[in-house]
């Protein structure tokens, strides 16, 4: 299998970056205005291959917004992004073209979003969900579709799910089928909506769990999170948002133990105080 | 201790009282039951006390009219069907982004809710041959019958469409699909559940204004009872038949679509 969990060069955790590759995602100077609430003020990341970035900020600073705009579910209002060598450019004063709207496919199918809702689709079975999307854009054939689909499952730990509907499953499962969905196109990038943030305490862990697993086997990925604990476990950058804006960014330990910024310090010492403040 | 010495009385206390919920509801179904056998006998008896009714004529002609039943049925199964057509292509073109297909899609509904079904009905089979278009008369009534439910159902359909929740065509988008894939693979099945009782009362009325299409001669159920009703000038027996049938056509109908309605309930929603 290809895709973002097929490196086996680096198993262990380095804090360093050395393991990281070449660029693999780069959004320059996105901005956002919903109406006249600017909600996105220039922001530039630039996500390299087998890295795991964290963004984290109050509601409200924009982290969500920004990871929509990297794969075009919010148009931005300024700004490019490029995923695996795909440019696409925020063009908001004009309809979008075919060959614009092809971009955009691009850009998404090089990307895989797991989203805060999860999001399954409730009409088909597990195993639907998962090969609906290889077998008609990436015209896998159906039998390799569902032995790429059942391994998938079984690295979420849900193999014998295969055959349920969603809502039969609880919402730890149902995430993890989602992430099991992305993976099955096998994107160069995974987006991560804070995928925790509508679980029941109980049931994040085990959703976790499988995504520090994807990062530590070197998947590249972006990551919405309040998961502090995670993030300093699972990530190799952390980056601080306020007012749609990139306040400042590091290592885990660094940012989390000792930020430089006051406002990244205020966030956390808040945060550390009420770990669950209402969610974007 | 207490609670075990009480454990053996608890099972049979349970029993008693789901028995006593079981009998009340029973004796719930069974007058509810009576209520109309006895409302309903006493109609029938009140009716035939009169001495005014003509039994020989029901014997002799009820099954000419019952034959308009199967007419009936016909015209509206087919219509229904015709009319989910329109009313899918009308409410995606509606929910178009294109101005001018939204707009050829909210003229035909508002043209059509906006005239009498009788006129529409009229209209085709009256008023085309003008131009030459003949058409038969079922075909008219299958026609006007289609587009009449057609543009009711478009906006049954679009707030269906609509009420499949944003985040589904967004996982679809974030997976690469087009859009058209998105609307036929993830929302419209979707969207379909949610309307499908909707269908169903469509249905049941469908039924029931079908008796319009009598006026172009169509030879359905209330063409049947007013043809012999006036020619034997037993017009109160030949509708009571073309009544009752109907009601019962109505009563089977939506018994279905309860059950159905049930079974989707049930389902893996």
């Amino acid at each position: 299998m290809t895709g973002p969990i097929e490196s086996p060069s680096h198993i262990s955790h380095p804090v360093t970056g050395s393991h990281l590759g070449s660029p693999m995602v780069r959004a320059e100077g996105i901005e956002k205005y919903f109406g006249r609430n600017h909600v996105l003020q220039g922001m530039d990341l630039e996500v390299r291959t087998r890295e795991a970035v964290m963004l984290i900020g109050r509601s409200g600073s924009g982290k969500t917004t920004f990871l929509r705009c990297v794969n075009f579910l919010e148009e931005p209002s300024a700004g490019s992004v490029e995923i695996d060598g795909v440019r696409v450019a925020a063009d908001p004063l004009h309809a979008r073209s075919r060959a614009h709207l092809e971009q955009i496919r691009q850009i998404r199918i090089r990307s895989g979003m797991v989203f805060q809702e999860f999001n399954l689709f409730p009409h088909m079975s597990v195993l639907q969900n998962l090969i609906e999307a290889p077998t008609r854009i990436l015209k896998v054939a159906r039998p390799e579709a569902v032995e790429r689909a059942e391994a998938y499952l079984g690295k979420v730990g849900l193999a014998e799910k295969r055959d349920e509907y969603p809502a039969r499953l609880s919402g730890g499962q149902k995430q993890r089928v989602a992430i099991a969905r992305a993976l099955c196109m096998e994107p160069k990038v995974l987006l991560f909506d804070e995928p925790t943030s509508a679980l029941d305490p109980e049931l994040i862990g085990e959703v976790l769990r499988v995504m520090e697993d994807l990062a530590h086997e070197g998947a590249t990925m972006i990551v919405v999170t309040h998961e502090m604990h995670f993030a300093r476990e699972a990530a190799d950058r952390v980056v601080f948002l306020e007012e749609g804006r990139i306040i400042e960014e590091g290592p885990p330990e660094k940012m989390l133990d000792n930020p430089d910024d006051d406002r990244t310090r205020q966030f956390l010492r808040r945060f550390l105080a009420s770990p669950h403040p209402g969610e974007s | 201790m207490t609670v075990s010495a009480q454990a053996p009385r608890l099972p049979s206390l349970i029993e008693q009282i789901e028995g006593a919920q079981d009998r009340a509801r029973t004796v719930f179904r069974l007058k509810f039951a009576g209520t109309w056998a006895l409302l309903l006998g006493l109609l029938i008896f009140g009716l035939w006390a009169t001495g005014n009714i003509d039994t020989t004529f029901i014997e002799l002609w009820g099954p000419f009219i019952l034959l308009g039943a199967p007419i009936t049925i016909l015209l509206s199964v087919v219509s229904i069907f015709f009319a989910t057509l329109l009313a899918i292509v009308g409410a995606i073109a509606r929910l178009s982004r294109n101005a001018y297909i939204s707009g050829v899609a909210s003229l035909y509904v508002s043209l059509v809710r906006g005239t009498p079904l009788l006129v529409q009905i009229a209209f085709i089979y009256f008023a085309l041959p003008q131009f030459g278009i003949f058409i038969d008369s079922i075909p008219s009534g299958i026609i006007a019958l289609s587009f009449n439910y057609g543009a009711y159902m478009t906006e049954v359909f679009r707030a269906g469409i609509q009420a499949v929740p944003r985040g589904q065509r967004e996982a679809a988008a974030s997976l690469g699909m087009p859009e058209r894939l998105i609307m036929r693979r993830i929302v419209l099945p979707q969207a379909f559940r949610i309307v499908i009782p909707a269908i169903g009362n469509d249905f049941v009325a469908m039924v029931k204004d079908s008796a319009l299409v009598s006026v172009i001669s169509v030879q359905e159920l209330l063409w049947r009872a007013r043809q012999v009703g006036t020619q034997e000038f037993r017009n109160f027996e030949a509708l009571l038949i073309a009544a009752a049938i109907y009601w019962i056509m109505t009563v089977v109908f939506s018994f279905g679509q309860e059950r159905l309605e049930k079974r989707m309930a049930r389902g893996d929603r």
